[in-house]
């Protein structure tokens, strides 16, 4: 048994109500590879953040190479060699490679850096471990893989022995990931000691040597690689908590929006469209699975009203759209639940009651003239906060003091209220409590009962499986074809999840 | 250290903060009257006296406050959409300088209808100002702090060029100042045989409509809403370009008002000394007001008074006057503070 370099004891975290980990135990040896597995919002991100000292935990102790590491230091992290790579990478783009990885671990003192000294080591650093990179270029320069080596490099610098990959994949052709995968091989063997977090089961396969599986702050499992099967960690990763309500049968109704052949402009972070055509029916809740980055962003803005397509049309009710805007949207009775409800959904610093109009402000109800009827919307806010059974002290509050499951209910009480006639709900159960997520959920079949067309974006397969009535799957910008409830397996959903088939199907 | 967000100020913190940074400020420049060589209370005193001790000095800290309101507005205006206006200064030039060139004659109407176009007019001069790095910022994603900072420059030696040039009265001896504006165009005193005029009634009707623009209209509600998070605007259908087109309108014609109003009730013609950094001190109005319109007319008062009372101050107790900058500029600082105090909870480690 090689010798324990990191001992996790008891890690909890709460941020309010949310327990993001809770009492969560975990040993990494000499030259493993451990695979973090979770869902989004299971918690991996926020306990390497307590390992890494960005964030103290609540209870807990973190114990590097037999030592116990102060909470909230990132410096004696570092110092105890400990690196980590994160998702968005923290890199100067206008400095070179060489004054990113030596930046900070030179004296201050030092009148100059010793870039002859750096170099050589770079070099000799990226030679031994196949992390190709040119010193000298600026980091602008360089392509997202060769963004991620240099993150690998820096931690190696500072002579890191243990090192946390945080999604690593997320931004890789499959060909870099290979060529990643290559590097952790190597590393390992000279005896370092990786964590390494994903939510994509074949690359945990394909690199650990154990497999953690977190899911809803708690670790659910432990299991050796070799011996574990994709179905188990699949089963502890998903678990069995959210029961999904029955779906009664609803008639179809007549297509409410339909995109034909539409292309995007190429977008950062993530795939655009390649000629996709889909038409939305009333009744019919129609589940968009794919591996994120693969074009759901670009989806979801279209409908939204962010996006024009490049080329192509728009039909909402068979009528072609000229004038494409998110106000136009909304005018034309498309509802949106956006992905990130922090960030898009609401406006934090603004009350309950200024958020839920936000996208009605100017209708009869609450302007007239151009003064704003605040007792109206204020009526309006009262009126969610009971129908929604929202958690929150007034509608004055604002709006950031909310649970995301409270907020969620806003968002969507904002969303469905005026009784839209097509609704994009993207990744509306993300990070929400079992009731919620099932509240969630009620409402969406409430809209379909109604005759209301909905286009369900998820990550979470179980989620699509249970509440669509039709499914399909996006891969690189392109759609496969739609299938009907139940007439695709797992399997056959998740072969063309891997673009096994949308290349024909579309 | 770190900063943690939380919920929002009570009643009691939303005054307690302001008034925190206020004594802060005394407190850092009563080291530096003690480094003078003078006693902090009676230069304090003296300062007091000299801002409100008599009608006279009320009247003159409430004559150098209107300016500061109007500049005071148009950056609590901008700054609320996070719209980074640091050139309240030269719109404010801006406004002064269409003044003159149309009160001195261009115009020859009587004071009833004279006066409300030559409002007009310049704070179309001053919106125009602003429209340029506005525009710049929406069609280009140019920095508006940098483009507006460099046009109070811009516009100041603009303001020289014509005051040596075509501007210049020819009555003048030689100073570069313009010819005085004709008696229509100038603004009534308020009271009689002191230098109050109806600009300050101006800058207190205006601090209301902004008030009210902010509070009660859609406009209002828009301004907010991109200041507080613009992607979240955009995504609501709100037109965030148009709404940061409007604001910049509102407020470099907020900031010209203040060149007109010291043009027509004060000075009668234009100089380059017309505002000592009006502009400027106008960033300072506004974060005491904590952006608040009403807030700014109180926050202008109080920054006029330490103007004008360290001014009397000087004379008397030998302190230099700067000590005014000096104070002003820790309020800005201590105040920022305090905003920050109000929005997060200081954690030590």
């Amino acid at each position: 048994m090689a010798e324990t370099v990191l001992r996790l004891t008891n890690i909890t975290k709460r941020f309010g109500p949310l327990v993001a980990n809770d009492s969560i135990s975990l040993e990494l040896a000499a030259g493993e590879v451990i695979a973090l597995l979770g869902e989004n919002g299971a918690g991996k991100t926020t306990l390497m953040n307590i390992l890494f000292g960005h964030y103290v935990a609540d209870e807990g102790t973190v114990e590097a190479f037999g030592k116990l590491l102060p909470p909230g230091d990132p410096r004696a992290a570092l110092d105890a060699g400990i690196g980590m790579v994160h998702q968005h990478f923290t890199l100067a783009d206008n400095m070179t490679v060489l004054e990113n990885i030596a930046l900070g671990t030179q004296s201050p003192w030092s009148w100059k850096l010793d870039r002859s000294g750096a170099r050589a080591r770079i070099r000799k650093l990226s030679e031994d471990f196949g992390l190709a990179v040119d010193p000298d270029k600026t980091v602008a320069q360089l392509s997202v893989g060769e963004r991620q080596r240099v993150e690998i490099l820096k931690a190696l610098y500072r002579n890191a022995r243990i090192l946390i990959l945080d999604e690593p994949t997320a931004v890789l052709t499959p060909l870099e990931t290979d060529a990643l995968f290559a590097t952790l091989k190597m590393l390992v063997a000279k005896g370092m000691s990786i964590i390494f977090i994903s939510h994509k089961m074949h690359e945990v396969m394909a690199v650990s040597n154990r497999v953690m599986v977190l899911r809803g702050g708690k670790l659910v499992g432990g299991r050796e690689t070799a011996g574990a099967t994709r179905q188990e960690l699949a089963a502890l990763m998903v678990g069995q908590e959210v029961a999904f309500p029955p779906v009664e049968a609803v008639p179809r109704g007549e297509e409410l929006f339909s995109l034909e052949n539409v292309s995007t402009t190429p977008r950062a972070g993530g795939s655009a469209l390649h000629n996709v055509s889909l038409s939305l029916y009333g009744g019919v809740i129609t589940g968009l699975a794919g591996v994120s980055g693969n074009g759901q962003a670009a989806l979801a803005a279209l409908l939204s009203g962010t996006e024009k397509p490049l080329s192509g049309q728009i039909r909402i009710a068979g009528g072609e759209v000229s004038a494409w805007s998110p106000r136009e949207a909304l005018a034309r009775g498309i509802a949106r639940v956006p992905e990130d409800r922090h960030a898009v959904g609401s406006i934090g610093d603004m009350s309950v009651t200024e958020n839920v109009i936000s996208e009605r402000y100017r209708s009869e109800r609450f302007s007239r003239h151009g003064f704003m009827d605040w007792k109206a919307a204020r009526a309006f806010a009262e009126e969610l906060i009971r129908d929604y059974d929202v958690k929150c002290p007034s509608p004055d509050a604002r709006i950031r003091l909310l649970s995301g499951g409270n907020m969620q209910k806003l968002i969507l009480g904002r969303a469905l209220d005026p009784d839209p006639v097509v609704i994009l709900a993207n990744q509306p159960t993300r990070g929400l409590d079992v009731g919620a997520v099932a509240y969630v959920h009620k409402k969406l079949l409430e809209a379909r009962a109604r005759g209301a067309a909905i286009l369900l974006i998820s990550e979470d397969l179980d989620e699509i499986l249970s509440l669509s009535d039709e499914v399909r799957v996006i891969f690189k910008g392109r759609l496969s074809s739609p299938s009907q409830r139940g007439e695709r397996s797992v399997q056959e959903i998740g072969e063309l999840m891997a673009g096994h088939g949308i290349g024909e199907a579309a | 250290m770190r900063l943690e967000p939380k919920p929002a100020p009570t009643l009691v913190e939303t005054f307690a903060y302001p008034l925190g940074a206020v004594v802060v400020t005394f407190v850092i420049a009563s080291l530096l009257v003690l480094a003078a060589g003078a006693s902090p209370f009676s230069v304090f005193a003296l300062v007091a006296k000299g801002a409100a001790g008599s009608r006279f000095a009320i009247m003159e800290t409430l004559t150098r406050a209107t300016p500061l309101i109007f500049t005071g507005l148009a950056v609590a205006v901008a700054f609320r959409a996070k719209l980074w206006n640091i050139g309240a200064e030269a719109q404010l030039y801006a406004g002064a300088l269409i003044t003159v060139v149309l009160a001195t004659g261009a115009l020859p109407l009587p004071a009833p209808i004279l006066i409300p176009i030559l409002m007009i007019a310049a704070m179309a001069a001053g919106a125009l100002l602003l429209l340029g790095p506005a525009l710049l910022k929406t069609r280009l994603g140019v920095d508006e702090v940098v483009t507006t900072l460099l046009l109070n420059f811009i516009m100041l030696l603009f303001v020289s060029m014509l005051l040596e040039g075509v501007l210049k009265d020819p009555m003048g001896m030689g100073w570069p100042r313009s010819p005085k504006i004709i008696a229509d165009a100038q603004l009534p005193k308020l009271i009689a045989r002191t230098r109050l005029h109806l600009g300050f009634l101006i800058a207190i009707v205006s601090a209301v409509v902004v008030w009210i623009i902010m509070k009660k209209t859609t406009l209002g509600y828009e301004m907010r809403a991109v200041g507080h998070n613009a992607e979240a605007a955009r995504f609501a259908g709100i037109p965030v370009n148009s709404v940061l087109m409007k604001t910049a309108l509102l407020s470099g014609g907020l900031a010209a008002l203040g060149g007109f109003s010291e043009v027509t009730g004060l000075k009668s013609n234009l100089t380059l000394d017309l505002s000592p950094g009006f502009g400027y001190t106008g960033i300072v109005v506004a974060m005491l007001a904590m952006l608040n319109p009403l807030g700014v007319v109180l926050s202008a008062i109080f920054v006029a008074g330490i103007f004008v009372g360290a001014d009397a101050m000087s004379r008397t107790a030998g302190v230099p006057s700067y000590i005014a900058d000096v104070m002003v500029a820790t309020a800005l600082l201590t105040m920022v503070v305090a905003i920050m105090m109000t929005r997060f909870r200081v954690r030590w480690r």
